[in-house]
């Protein structure tokens, strides 16, 4: 398809040329004079109707996704500081730079800045810890883009989201490094402040690298829950007291896990900017909400609240961000809020009750490879009945 | 009158889906109707073929001399309908010309004479003309001199209006629709007919409501045209079996499917027709035709005619004789600006762009737009990013760009399979379309692709 792009008259289309044998003659510029007079002497342009489009395109969309993700960035950056920078700036290069190496290669048109791939980046970016050393992000970015994307046949044709294609690809390769999670720079030098204060020769350097995230606080709850008196038992309570934190973002985490309110900015300015619809964000929330709360009244001495799985980890990134990747979620609504509902549900089982304290990531994948079948499920029916059934 | 206002006159009508193109109304929408005289030695050029349906045959020779509303085509298949000069001259040739479909259609060359006629008066009704006063005409004698005038739904579709309207036992017909929706962006034809000549269009409708033994006429319009509901409203408040039905401005609301499920609820079945739930639509210049066949055996040689766009000098309402050039009309309207693009005949959203001027006006074209440099939106094409914008606003509910890859991989089955048939062309996903994907195309080609494969396998 995209070499044909690349001719000079951009009115000229795939379509007109390969698939239309009955308008073989139909040129793009048309009618020389035949009479004298004015009227005729003009050049006319031919097409096919409708002859007005909606001002949006795909270049736009996908940059509306990148301003959605800004305020995401900017608490990243003002949470991590410099460490943040460079991991979101590898995977930018990262991705970026593979896309445009593919498209050179295969002498395609260039697409690397059509906002696609920084999408992938920055989602790949935030959903890393900050400690991960500048060359795995690179890696994974290369992942995402050139196996998960460009192999399928560049932007639309790949089945996995890549950014987590390529985080999966991480977590199986460098998982020590993937799971290692610091606090937040402000939080930090706040502790610091305290400890100094209080006289307490607390180490900081320690402090910072086994910090763990709330969820896996809460893990550790549901493993504590069978403990009996144990001075350092992770309690539900313990686990609660990190709500309030978890909603601004000062909890530790991957660059993007910490806050569910930047996410919700952002979220909120693609619905109403209509790059996305509600039926994936709202499925996703609303599942997870009513799995959390079943448990939660299950057995809430070991399951936290589930306000604290609402704004945990990356459950909002992935309701508004993550699975609402159009490329990899299903095309009908009902189609999209079945892929919402399961991937709200693989979440929380993962949380609840799998090997790993975040499961966005697994959900995520898992769901998309249900993307076709659900598609095939979920067509909408055609108004006036179907005569292919008849 | 015992019917009460909020019996007559019911809001809100909508339909699932569509979309919300900019109105671009104003270029002629205050333009009062202009009656278009040819200048004695010019020429109009009548196609026999200007309907759906069989294509007529001439019924005059070359040299011969024709007048207004003579019959110079016609047609014994029941599909069809009659063309009539639309001014007094001679015939010059009998050729097959170009045609606004693409092709080459067998058309009548008529040089228009030295002597023509008073215009035929087309805004009020003569006087005493009610629905009482033609109480004696059967709905035989009206489908039939329907027939004869050569009566097609100018609303773009041309089908011929007789076959309509003809009663059949097994599907009666309890109510006729008056489209006066007008959705296209740009088009302001209808609604300046309405506006100026609701009387003879109503009674136009009441002579089909009889003619198709249906209950009730009801008048579509849309709302961002409250003018003509305004008119509309003042003359069928004594009248029992009309009603009007404001809808809210969407298109493709004027799509007979779409515009029968707003007002009426009922759905057309797939590959089915309205006269399976009991309706039929006609336009607001259709009923007008009607009326003047009915009182006076005046033909279907004339049609209104809306001229727009910001590539015209002097956009405006028409009265066009049919045949009429489309390069004298665009001259008549100060000629095309400097910047001028495309020039579409009908509206933006459904009407094809003309490769050539030398074209005749039809009975069924409702309007020439011609689109300036500013108007015409280049777009590249880019891949599909799947976002299922052309899903969630096809009004048949389709999965656009799903048929279309199957299209384009030739896999005609999975098209058919997706529905393709039913289809309307309306244009909405290509509209909506962030990548830009003339999807309407692979639609219309993956269309003809299967119509050929069915013929081939009929041949065989
Ligand atoms: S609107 Fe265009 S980009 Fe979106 S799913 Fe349909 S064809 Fe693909
Ligand atoms: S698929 Fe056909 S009916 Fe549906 S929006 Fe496209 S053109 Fe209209």
């Amino acid at each position: 398809m995209t070499e044909e792009q690349k001719s000079k008259k951009p009115t000229k289309n795939a379509a007109e040329k390969k698939i239309e044998p009955e308008k073989k003659s139909t040129p793009e510029k048309k009618k020389p004079a035949e009479k004298k007079d004015e009227v005729e002497k003009k050049i006319l342009l031919v097409s096919s109707s409708p002859h007005l489009t909606d001002t949006s395109t795909s270049r736009r969309v996908m940059y509306e996704v990148v301003i959605g993700l800004v305020p995401a960035v900017v608490m990243a950056v003002y949470l991590f500081r410099i460490q943040s920078l460079i991991v979101l700036l590898s995977c930018l290069v990262g991705c970026v730079g593979t896309e445009w190496l593919f498209n050179v290669v295969r002498k395609k048109e260039q697409t690397a800045l059509d906002g696609s791939a920084i999408v992938t980046a920055l989602i790949l970016g935030l959903s890393l810890p900050p400690t991960l050393p500048y060359w795995m992000a690179i890696v994974g970015s290369v992942v995402a883009i050139a196996i998960a994307k460009m192999v399928f046949g560049g932007l639309g044709a790949n089945i996995f989201n890549p950014a987590m294609v390529g985080r999966a690809f991480l977590m199986a390769c460098f998982g020590l490094f993937m799971t290692t999670w610091t606090l937040p720079v402000p939080e930090m030098a706040e502790q610091q402040v305290q400890a100094e204060a209080m006289e307490l020769q607390l180490d900081t350097e320690v402090a910072a690298v086994t910090q763990p995230t709330p969820l896996a606080l809460a893990k550790q709850a549901i493993k504590d829950a069978h403990k009996e008196d144990q001075a350092d038992k992770v309690t539900p309570e313990r686990v609660e007291a990190e709500i309030v934190s978890l909603f601004w973002g000062q909890t530790s985490g991957s660059l993007g896990e910490t806050s569910a309110f930047c996410w919700l900015i952002g979220g909120i300015f693609l619905l109403v900017r209509r790059t996305i619809t509600v039926h994936v964000p709202l499925a996703v929330l609303g599942s997870a909400l009513v799995f959390a709360t079943i448990a939660w009244f299950v057995n809430p001495d070991v399951y936290p609240e589930p306000m604290v799985h609402l704004c945990s980890g990356g459950l909002m990134m992935c309701a508004f961000f993550i699975a609402t990747d159009p490329v990899t979620c299903p095309l009908s609504k009902l189609g999209r809020v079945v892929f919402g509902i399961g991937v709200g549900a693989l979440v929380m089982l993962i949380r609840l009750k799998g090997g790993y304290p975040e499961g966005v990531m697994y959900a995520v994948l898992l769901m998309n490879s249900m993307t076709p079948l659900l598609d095939r499920w979920t067509r909408p029916r055609t108004l006036g009945g179907s005569v292919a059934k008849r | 009158m015992a019917v009460s206002t909020s019996e007559k006159v019911k809001g809100g009508f909508t339909f699932r889906r569509g979309v919300h193109p900019p109105h671009r109304k104003s270029f002629s929408e205050s333009r009062a109707i202009e009656q278009i005289q040819l200048p004695a030695g010019s020429e109009v050029v009548v196609p026999l073929s200007q309907h759906i349906g069989a294509p007529c045959s001439a019924t005059v020779e070359a040299k011969q001399q024709v007048v207004v509303g003579q019959e110079v085509g016609s047609s014994d298949a029941f599909v069809s309908a009659p063309v009539h000069s639309p001014v007094n001259g001679t015939v010059k040739e009998i050729a097959p010309l170009p045609h606004p479909s693409g092709r080459k259609v067998l058309s009548v060359v008529i040089t228009v004479g030295d002597e023509q006629p008073e215009p035929s008066i087309w805004r009020e009704l003569p006087e005493n003309c009610t629905i009482d006063s033609l109480e004696n005409t059967t709905s035989e004698q009206i489908v039939d001199t329907i027939r004869q005038a050569g009566i097609v739904g100018q609303g773009g579709a041309a089908f011929p209006t007789a076959v309509k309207l003809v009663q059949n036992q097994q599907k009666p017909v309890d109510t006729i629709l008056l489209n006066g929706c007008e959705c296209e962006p740009y088009l302001t034809s209808d609604q300046r007919l309405m506006i100026e000549a609701a009387g003879p269009m109503l009674l136009g409708l009441q002579l089909a409501v009889k003619a198709a033994g249906a209950q009730k006429g009801i008048i579509a319009i849309e709302d961002n045209k409250p003018d003509a509901i305004n008119t509309v409203f003042k003359l069928i408040k004594d009248i029992d079996n009309l009603q009007l039905a404001i809808c809210r401005t969407k298109y493709p609301q004027g799509g007979e499917r779409q515009l029968i499920n707003a007002v009426l609820g009922r759905v057309v079945p797939t590959g089915g027709l309205p006269l399976d739930v009991g309706v039929v639509v006609i336009n607001a210049g259709t009923a007008s035709a009607i009326a003047w066949a009915c009182i006076e055996k005046r033909p279907c040689y004339e049609r209104i005619v809306t001229v727009t766009g910001a590539g015209i000098k002097n956009p405006g309402n028409f009265r066009v004789p049919v045949g009429m050039m489309l390069s004298d009309l665009l001259e008549h309207c100060g000629g095309l600006t400097d910047d001028a693009e495309k020039v579409l005949l009908g509206g933006p959203m459904m009407g094809p762009a003309a490769a050539r001027l030398d074209l005749p006006i039809l009975k069924g074209t409702s309007g020439i737009t011609v689109l300036s440099k500013a108007e015409v939106v280049e777009n590249k094409e880019v891949a599909c990013i799947r976002c299922g914008r052309c899903v969630d606003h096809c009004p048949l509910n389709l999965v656009p760009t799903r048929i279309a890859h199957a299209v384009k991989a030739r896999d005609l089955e999975t098209a058919e399979d997706y529905d393709l048939a039913a289809c309307i062309e309306c244009g909405c996903c290509t509209y909506v379309c962030p990548s830009k994907i003339p999807l309407i195309q692979y639609l219309r080609s993956g269309k003809s692709m299967i119509a050929r494969k069915k013929q081939q396998v009929k041949s065989k």
